[in-house]
C-alpha cells in the first residue's frame, strides 16, 4: 500500500533532502510539506497521513512538542523527530511523546529502518 | 557604500541549515560537558557588509563584548567568530565549571573555559561546513578577545570583506546565554563558498540550481 508521508521543516533545503531520499525509497508513496506546526497540523487533519518526519529545531513550536499534538490527533500516525542535536534529554522527551529519534543528516538506511518499523497495512476503512 | 554579493534564498537556506548541524552537533558535546540540556534558538543567517555586522551587534543590546575566533584557511579563507555580551561570560563559565569556585579561580579559568566552549561551537560548525561541502579546512586554534564590535569586525579593513552573520539564542542550565556567530569572508571566498553551496543543494536535492543567478 502507498502511504502519504508528511515532511515538516523549516528549511526547504533539509525537506527537498528527506524528499529526495524518501523517493528512492518509496517512489510511489505520497510526499507532502509543511514549513512549521500549524502547517503541519492541518495538512495532518485534511491529508491523514500514516507517517509524518518533523525537524526538531523549528522556529516556534518544536518538533517534540508537535509530534505529541500529530500523536494526540491520530494515535495511528507514525513519527520521527529528526534533529542533529543528539543531547540525551531530546532523545528522551521524543521518545515520551511517541515518536522515533533520527539523527540528521537523515541516512536512506536510518530512513528505511524507521519506516520498515512502522505498524503494517492500514484497515481501507481507516482512510 | 560597498555593494555586498547576497546568497540566494535557498542558498542561505542550505548555509543557515548546515550552520544549525553544526551548532547542534556542538551542543551536544557541550552538554555532556556540563551535563545539562544545552537548549538552542533556530539560527537566522545573513550577509552583510561589517558595518551592519557592528550595528547587528548594536541592534541587540550588547556593548562590551567577548569573543572567540578560529581562521580557516583552504578553498575558503576568513575567520569565524563567537561573541558573547561580556556579562553572560561569566554565566557561561559558571554552568561550564560550576558555580562552587571562587571568583579568583573563575577569573584564572576564564580564558580556558572560553577559549575551550569556542572551540567546541566554532569547530563543530566548521567541520560539519566542511564536510557537507565536500571541502578540507585548516582550522587555527581558538583566541580570545574583549571589545566591542568594531575590534571583531576592523582587524585589519578590507572594504571588499562581507560578514556571514548569525543570530543564535542559547540557554545553558537555566541561564539564558545569547550568542552571535559570524564568518568574516573576502569576496573571492564568498564566491566560493556560494559555488560549493550550489553544488551541495544538487547533491542534497538533486536538482540544479544554476538557473537561480540570472544577474
Amino acid at each position: 500500500m502507498a502511504y502519504t508521508i508528511l515532511i515538516v521543516d523549516d528549511s526547504k533545503l533539509a525537506r527537498m533532502s528527506v524528499a529526495k531520499v524518501l523517493g528512492t525509497l518509496h517512489p510511489d508513496w505520497k510526499r507532502v510539506e509543511a514549513a512549521n506546526a500549524a502547517e503541519a497540523l492541518s495538512q495532518t487533519r485534511e491529508l491523514s497521513p500514516e507517517v509524518v518526519l518533523v525537524d526538531f529545531n523549528m522556529p516556534g513550536k518544536d518538533g517534540v512538542t508537535l509530534a505529541a499534538e500529530l500523536r494526540a490527533l491520530d494515535p495511528r500516525i507514525s513519527v520521527a523527530v529528526i534533529s542533529a542535536n543528539r543531547q540525551t534529554e531530546v532523545i528522551k522527551r521524543a521518545e515520551a511523546a511517541g515518536a522515533t529519534f533520527l539523527p540528521k543528516p537523515v541516512t536512506a538506511s536510518a530512513l528505511a529502518d524507521f519506516l520498515a518499523s512502522i505498524p503494517g497495512q492500514r484497515t481501507a476503512d481507516s482512510r | 557604500m560597498t555593494l555586498v554579493p547576497t546568497l540566494t534564498e535557498l542558498e542561505l537556506d542550505a548555509m543557515t541549515e548546515l550552520v544549525n548541524l553544526g551548532v547542534s552537533n556542538a551542543a551536544t558535546s557541550l552538554s555532556e560537558l556540563v551535563r545539562e540540556e544545552v537548549i538552542l534558538s533556530v539560527p537566522k543567517a545573513n550577509v552583510v557588509t561589517r558595518e551592519q555586522a557592528i550595528a547587528n551587534l548594536r541592534e541587540h543590546g550588547a556593548k562590551r563584548l567577548v569573543a572567540i575566533h578560529q581562521d580557516f584557511d583552504g578553498d575558503i579563507r576568513g575567520r569565524a567568530l563567537l561573541i558573547f555580551p561580556e556579562a553572560r561570560s561569566m554565566e557561561l563559565i559558571r554552568a561550564l565549571v560550576g558555580a562552587e569556585l571562587s571568583p579568583d579561580d573563575i577569573i584564572e579559568l576564564e580564558q580556558e573555559a572560553l577559549a575551550e566552549t569556542g572551540n567546541i561551537l566554532l569547530n563543530g560548525c566548521l567541520s560539519t561546513i566542511a564536510n557537507s561541502l565536500e571541502r578540507n579546512l585548516k582550522i587555527s586554534l581558538p583566541e580570545v578577545i574583549h571589545g566591542e564590535g568594531t575590534d571583531f569586525f576592523y582587524p585589519n579593513s578590507d572594504a571588499h570583506e562581507t560578514v556571514l552573520f548569525i543570530y543564535i539564542n542559547f540557554t545553558v542550565k537555566q541561564r539564558d546565554i545569547q550568542g552571535f556567530l559570524a564568518m568574516i569572508l573576502d569576496l573571492p571566498s564568498l564566491v566560493m563558498l556560494q559555488k560549493l553551496l550550489d553544488a551541495y543543494i544538487e547533491r542534497s536535492t538533486g536538482e540544479s540550481r544554476a538557473s537561480d543567478h540570472a544577474g
